[in-house]
């Protein structure tokens, strides 16, 4: 696989397997992640993705293979592993009549050196929050919560697992907001997820996980663009220009793979980036055309190539 | 850090307002109101000779440290279980260890509220004599609570949701207040049942303490009844807990 990480290693795992009684969930899972990034595993439901960052946060054991976390092996469960990353998990909750305030101190109190609570609040614009019991919050508003309770301890990576799951739209976005301030705050992210649009906006890197398998890894672009001629840019030619001269045109552009012509109708396909390099050759050429059309290909169409489904197949 | 989980589930508790229900209004209103009934100050022939007012209070006591611990301690670790309260604790340096002991910590303080209430309020409010084997007294209602929380952690260890916790903590309490004699005394039962209590622990623990606030000591039977059911669910829940 490339997509090589960023920076220094945060978190490398080789070869990883796990079986559930007889079935195998993950099959030699491979990747890295470097300091700072944010970091997408991306896949359908069953694709292994909760067992693979369970795995790093030493909540299972693996079957086979390595996981080092900072430098550690998770499985060997220190604290001192514990203390140094925050996690957000799918299906856990806190006690319903306990206040938000609370939580956050009490979870501060489990840590050797952690943030201060009340700046936390602050920072995240949580401080509305903190008199309200847990159960009484909104979904929206239980994700913000994870995630302060995930970043309380001051830790230098964090896992967050289907954080936008069940949200609506806007809530989404403003969790994407606060993702990225996380990573700002130099802090390195793992995000699970099965939305492509979260992914595509969010991360540097991204692995596709497919029943078990990591089919795929790079950067975003990386992976539309390995998954075949990523775009195509479609426009009209004025009539006041010969359409024989087009090819000369765009046959200097190294992004474009085909042009299409139908009377003064065409069609250019390429990779990369291709809208700015067509326009800006025909720009150069003083080629003025209408009704420019880019049909960007996204990480959708990536991974209908990749895994033959679309991702939102999770059947 | 213990102790900041213990004073956080104190709180909980308290705001949830049940435990609190269970520690103190009802053993209370059990003591007042069989406490106040006349000729409740003289020996019953029907308790073997102890007055009513000190059969209920032994009485009320023991209720107390079986509803909260069968009760209301698997109803709160199993909830903890099923809402990932548990699985979130393990991802972080403290283990789920630690709210475990935390709860039991807490029931035990609620229960030893409802033990300081039966003793202390039954001598103020009623003029009930203290326990006359105050050493007898005192050992007979430890091994008795640890011997109900262990049996509540055992019920926890194995309910899959918190209202399975619940309803099984419910399914153990009844028949332990039927054999520990809190419907009918255990002094007025057939003989053949009486053998069948014998063998429970909540029975063993309300007689060894009736008999202590009589000023006799307990029998070795009741001790090692109580000791016993103690252990072995200790050890089963250990093997047995999930924390997920």
């Amino acid at each position: 696989m490339d997509g090589k990480a960023g920076g220094a290693a945060v978190i490398e795992v080789a070869g990883l397997t796990k079986r559930y009684g007889g079935r195998t969930v993950l099959d030699g899972v491979t990747f890295t992640v470097g300091r700072g990034e944010i970091f997408g595993l991306l896949g359908p439901n069953g694709a292994g993705k909760t067992t693979t960052v369970e795995c790093a946060e030493g909540l299972r054991r693996p079957d086979g293979g390595t996981v080092r976390v900072l430098g550690l092996d998770p499985a060997a469960g220190g604290p001192e592993l514990r203390e140094r990353v925050g996690v957000q998990l799918q299906e856990t909750g806190l006690p319903s009549s306990l206040k938000f305030g609370e939580a956050l101190a009490l979870y501060a109190s489990f840590y050797r050196a952690p943030r201060d609570v009340r700046a936390l609040l602050a920072d995240w614009g949580l401080e509305e929050l903190r008199g309200r019991r847990y159960g009484k919050l909104s979904g929206g508003q239980k994700q913000r919560v994870h995630i302060a309770l995930a970043l309380v301890g001051g830790p230098e990576v964090v896992f967050l697992d289907e954080l936008t799951t069940g949200l609506d739209p806007q809530a989404r976005r403003a969790t994407w907001d606060l993702v990225r301030r996380v990573r700002a705050g130099g802090v390195t992210v793992v995000l699970v997820s099965h939305f492509m649009d979260e992914v595509q906006e969010l991360c540097d890197r991204v692995a596709v996980l497919d029943g078990g398998r990591i089919v795929a890894a790079g950067t975003p672009g990386e992976l539309v663009e390995r998954a075949g001629g990523a775009s195509s840019v479609r426009f009209r030619l004025r009539g006041d220009l010969d359409p024989a001269a087009l090819p000369a045109v765009l046959a200097a552009v190294p992004e474009v793979t085909g042009v299409e012509r139908d009377g003064r109708a065409v069609t250019v396909t390429g990779t990369g980036d291709l809208a700015t390099a067509v326009t800006a050759a025909l720009a150069r050429a003083d080629v003025v055309v209408a009704d420019l059309r880019i049909d960007r290909r996204t990480l959708d169409d990536a991974y209908l190539a990749l895994t033959g489904r679309p991702l939102d197949d999770d059947a | 850090m213990l102790r900041t989980i213990i004073v956080s589930e104190t709180r909980l508790r308290l705001r949830e307002g049940l435990t609190p229900a269970l520690a103190v209004a009802l053993p209370l209103a059990l003591l007042l109101t069989f406490g106040l009934l006349p000729h409740a100050a003289s020996p019953s022939a029907d308790l073997g000779g102890q007055t009513s007012r000190e059969y209920i209070a032994a009485l009320a006591t023991a209720v107390a440290f079986a509803v909260l611990a069968l009760t209301m301690l698997p109803g709160v670790l199993s909830d903890y279980r099923e809402k990932g309260v548990l699985r979130r604790l393990h991802a972080t340096p403290v283990r789920p260890t630690a709210l475990l002991v935390a709860e039991l910590a807490v029931m035990a303080g609620a229960s030893l509220v409802s033990l300081a209430l039966m003793v202390g309020g039954g001598r103020i409010m009623l003029g009930t004599a203290l326990p006359r084997a105050g050493g007898w007294f005192a050992l007979a209602a430890a091994l008795c609570l640890l011997s109900m929380l262990a049996l509540g952690t055992l019920i926890s260890a194995v309910a899959p949701s918190g209202r399975a916790g619940n309803a099984l903590g419910v399914l153990a309490f009844f028949p332990s207040m039927f054999l520990a004699g809190v419907y009918t005394p255990y002094d007025t039962m057939p003989h053949g049942l009486q053998r069948v209590c014998d063998w429970t622990p909540l029975c063993a623990g309300l007689r060894a303490m009736r008999a202590a606030w009589s000023g006799h000591a307990p029998t070795a039977m009741e001790l090692a009844i109580m000791t016993g059911y103690g252990l072995v669910a200790t050890i089963a829940a250990a093997k047995l807990f999930r924390w997920e």
